[in-house]
């Protein structure tokens, strides 16, 4: 909208409070989707997470970052219960989605990993066709209608933007495709699901910078409808991609706060000394 | 303590790259001080000579801010540099445009310290500017100073002397419109003077943003816009923080 000089005559603008408003710093409501509360997790013997506390805002992507061995991939796979599957495994504290501890004993492993979908580093497609890898979520649920399972693989491809280089090509062998559409093939049989909660541990590690630019922009596009949260080691990728970012080192978490300020002003020296690549 | 903020880096040469950004800012800080003295003789002892020389030496500082803004660019570039040092590069980016433009005050003081010694007038206004020229070039040294140390402790110091300015100017404007006055013969003349205290004027004003410039870097606060009392309050409310406790 211009404002003519009349409109401007009218209606002075009040520059000051303008200035002071934009000062504020805003605080954002943010509904929070998962509460994680005093989490301790060992090894064995090894403590590899130490009273971490956070609260995951809904329909935003947060970043994990820290050092290799700070406890942040432990963190992510914590939020399914990933870590359930290795041995010696032993966790105090909650996990709370939408208001149930997720270490509940009443919680099936697997309706919760239904909710909470999981994209690992290397991708990992099942040896079928491309449909079939997207469909897979859905067989296992006892979904077979091939009209429902065709409108649910294009929503998918198509959220993954992956339909349109797919769509010729969805009874092609999925291990024929390249790393980067691998990687979106995962992450559209992932979404087939229509999981609430989607973690990416290290999505894009092993792909080309192209490819990588692709993934960072459905992860912007998939939090619309999806709270996300990535690991990666890569700073710059956590700066471009997430609106939340937490910083973590040696099984504490150091600070967490909007990307944007954690990226211009940290509040830690340690946060500080990492990201600007520092020794401390 | 200085070096303890820029350097550290893993990068031995991220370190040097830093280092010689802010080196050069200060070499360019240096010359324009340097210039602003020279000018302010020139002019209140008519001496053309130096007048000249001020002029010459401004491509040296336009070839110093373009040096300087180049380097930033590059290392933001190839670095992708954050927090401290993002803002650092940010404002010094900043910072030489407000050098350079005192530079440019510099030269127009020259430029009428040539014009004026050219003009045979009953009366020498020049010494009118005298105490002003010494508080602006305190406040240009003093900003200057605090940028090398990147320390923020005296910043609202500084910036408070701009009021003191401000009322030096006034007073040389009552003072030289009474000149006028009393005989307009001399009006040609005490307007280069105005025009000279005005120059001043503004490159006090520059030191101060120099100063705003600098509280960015130190512990990220915009304070640009503020009345002096707010700009206080708000670095005073900031002191008890994690960073800047620790960088101080």
């Amino acid at each position: 909208m211009t404002i003519t000089t009349q409109h401007a005559h009218t209606h002075p603008i009040d520059m000051h409070a303008v200035l002071l408003h934009r000062r504020e710093t805003v605080k954002e409501q943010n509904e929070t989707c998962i509460k994680i509360e005093k989490l301790n997790l060992y090894y064995g013997q090894k403590q590899a997470l130490q009273d971490v506390s956070m609260d995951i805002p809904k329909r935003k992507v947060t970043a994990y970052i820290g050092p290799s061995g700070c406890g942040k991939s432990t963190l992510l796979r914590s939020i399914n219960r990933m870590n359930d599957l290795i041995d010696n495994v032993s966790i105090v504290g909650k996990i709370m989605l939408d208001g149930i501890n997720i270490y509940d004993k009443s919680v099936n492993v697997a309706a919760l990993r239904r909710r909470v979908g999981m994209v690992f580093q290397k991708p990992n497609p099942f040896p079928k066709t491309i449909y079939e890898n997207v469909a897979y979520g859905l067989r296992i649920q006892g979904i077979n209608d091939k009209r429902i399972l065709d409108e649910t693989i294009e929503n998918a491809l198509r959220s993954a933007a992956l339909w349109d280089e797919m769509k010729d090509r969805l009874n092609d062998n999925a291990l024929s495709i390249s790393g980067g559409q691998q990687q979106r093939l995962v992450i559209a049989r992932a979404i087939a699901i229509e999981p609430e909660v989607l973690l990416l541990d290290e999505p894009a590690s092993a792909l080309d910078p192209i490819s990588t630019l692709k993934i960072e922009e459905l992860i912007n596009a998939l939090k619309e409808k999806y709270t996300i949260v990535i690991v990666t080691h890569n700073m710059q990728q956590a700066a471009r991609v997430s609106d939340y970012t937490a910083f973590m080192y040696m099984g504490d978490l150091i600070e967490m706060g909007p990307t944007s300020e954690l990226f211009t002003n940290p509040k830690k020296k340690q946060t500080e000394d990492y990201i600007t690549g520092r020794y401390g | 303590m200085n070096s303890d903020k820029i350097s550290h880096h893993i990068s031995e040469q991220f370190n040097k790259e830093l280092q010689d950004v802010r080196n050069k800012v200060l070499v360019m800080g240096g010359l324009v001080e340097h210039q602003l003295a020279l000018a302010i003789t020139a002019f209140t002892s008519g001496n053309v000579e130096i007048a000249d020389q001020v002029i010459r030496r401004d491509s040296e500082v336009d070839v110093l801010e373009m040096t300087i803004d180049r380097e930033c660019s590059e290392i933001i570039a190839r670095r992708q540099p954050t927090a401290f040092d993002l803002r650092l590069l940010i404002a010094v980016i900043k910072i030489v445009r407000e050098i350079e433009r005192a530079g440019d005050k510099a030269v127009r003081i020259a430029q009428m310290a040539i014009r004026v010694s050219g003009v045979d007038g009953q009366y020498n206004h020049q010494y009118e500017l005298e105490h002003m020229a010494d508080l602006i070039k305190e406040m240009v040294h003093l900003s200057l100073d605090a940028f090398a140390r990147l320390n923020i402790d005296e910043v609202t110091g500084i910036t408070g002397r701009d009021a003191n300015v401000n009322r030096e100017y006034e007073n040389i404007l009552r003072r030289l419109i009474t000149r006028m006055m009393e005989d307009p013969r001399n009006m040609a003349r005490v307007l280069d003077v105005i025009w000279v205290a005005r120059a001043l004027e503004r490159v006090g004003d520059y030191a101060c943003n120099i100063c705003e410039h600098l509280v960015y870097i130190v512990n990220g606060l915009d304070v640009r816009h503020l009345s002096h009392e707010e700009m206080q309050e708000r670095i005073a409310g900031n002191s008890t923080d994690d960073v800047s406790r620790i960088r101080s």
